[in-house]
């Protein structure tokens, strides 16, 4: 089993409300010294079979056919490493460091 | 003149619009998105709503659904099709058309009756307004920025291909104040206002939407 990332983001030069309103949000709540905010979109896929080009250029075509708006949005294909595994939001704060 | 109205999960204006079709004189036709079948139909309208609830993006899952593929092709051949609001997000994620709709800049549902000038009616959906008719359209949306690459806006520009453009205000930071864009060929008519729901004086803001239904009914009766 092979698992990807691929991470999708609104390009620079389209306006992104949705990070324009976190980032309004965060001085709000105390977080100081945050100049942007940028709101993407992240995918994990599973295929089957081991990681190599063939299925990274299938993965890729994926992105570009369906998960991303290349008008508006570019999107990065990498192997999923289990050490960036996201931290559980859920977790005591003290077992997530 | 037979109107097919494609119905896809989560679409809302669809009655709407074949309302629309018929009180403009023509026949409306229902279509089903899982049916790749047109009905041998003159003309095809995509209506608003939230088709496949907007999961992905706007349109991005409507435009591999079986009709599509025959809109798709269809369109390519000269079909009229018109795309409202959802639709006009469908046009773009099938390439029909070049753009794209992204969130409203203010990051609101927006919801009024919108001043718009018709800057071309030499498109099927458009032909019964005078040029640079000022009307009165609903306009109802939440993601309706309309944006494109620079090189992308100036040949629409000068190619006369803004098909209606916003008056008095921007109500979503649409680029060029642009409110429906046509493809090169004319016939593929994406449009972010609901003239489907401005064709009764009773319920809407006048009756200045039918002109979009009309134009082909007219046509069909000749």
């Amino acid at each position: 089993m092979a698992r990807y990332v691929v991470d999708v983001m609104p390009k620079r030069e389209i306006l992104d409300p949705q990070g324009k309103a976190v980032l309004g949000a965060l001085p709000r709540l105390g977080f100081e010294g945050v100049s942007d905010v940028r709101q993407g979109k992240r995918f994990e896929i599973e295929v089957e079979g081991e990681d190599d080009d063939r299925q990274r250029e299938e993965v890729r075509r994926m992105a570009e056919t369906l998960l991303a708006n290349p008008v508006i949005e570019y999107f990065t294909v990498h192997a999923h490493e289990p050490s960036v595994e996201l931290v559980d939001a859920t977790a005591d704060d003290s077992g997530a460091s | 003149m037979r109107i097919g109205v494609v119905t896809f999960p989560g679409s809302l204006d669809d009655v709407d619009a074949a309302r629309a079709v018929r009180l403009a004189g023509g026949e409306a036709v229902s279509l089903w998105h899982a049916d790749p079948d047109l009905k041998a139909v003159d003309a095809v309208v995509l209506p608003g709503g939230f088709s496949y609830g907007d999961y992905l993006r706007c349109g991005a899952i409507s435009r591999f659904a079986p009709v599509m593929t025959e809109v798709v092709a269809a369109a390519r051949g000269g079909l009229p099709v018109l795309g409202i609001c959802n639709g006009f997000q469908i046009l773009c994620e099938s390439h029909l058309l070049p753009g794209a709709l992204t969130r409203n800049d203010h990051r609101k549902f927006v919801c009024r009756d919108q001043r718009l000038r018709i800057e071309n009616n030499r498109t099927p959906w458009t032909s019964s307004y005078a040029e640079n008719a000022e009307v009165t359209i609903v306009l109802k949306n939440g993601e309706g920025g309309f944006v494109a690459d620079e090189p992308t806006l100036q040949r629409l520009e000068g190619e006369g291909r803004v098909v209606a453009r916003y008056l008095d205000v921007n109500p979503n930071g649409s680029l060029h104040d642009i409110a429906g864009i046509t493809n090169e060929r004319g016939n593929v008519v994406g449009l972010m206002p609901h003239p489907e729901h401005a064709v009764e004086e009773l319920t809407g803001a006048g009756t200045d939407g039918l002109g979009f239904f009309a134009g082909l009914a007219a046509l069909g009766a000749v």
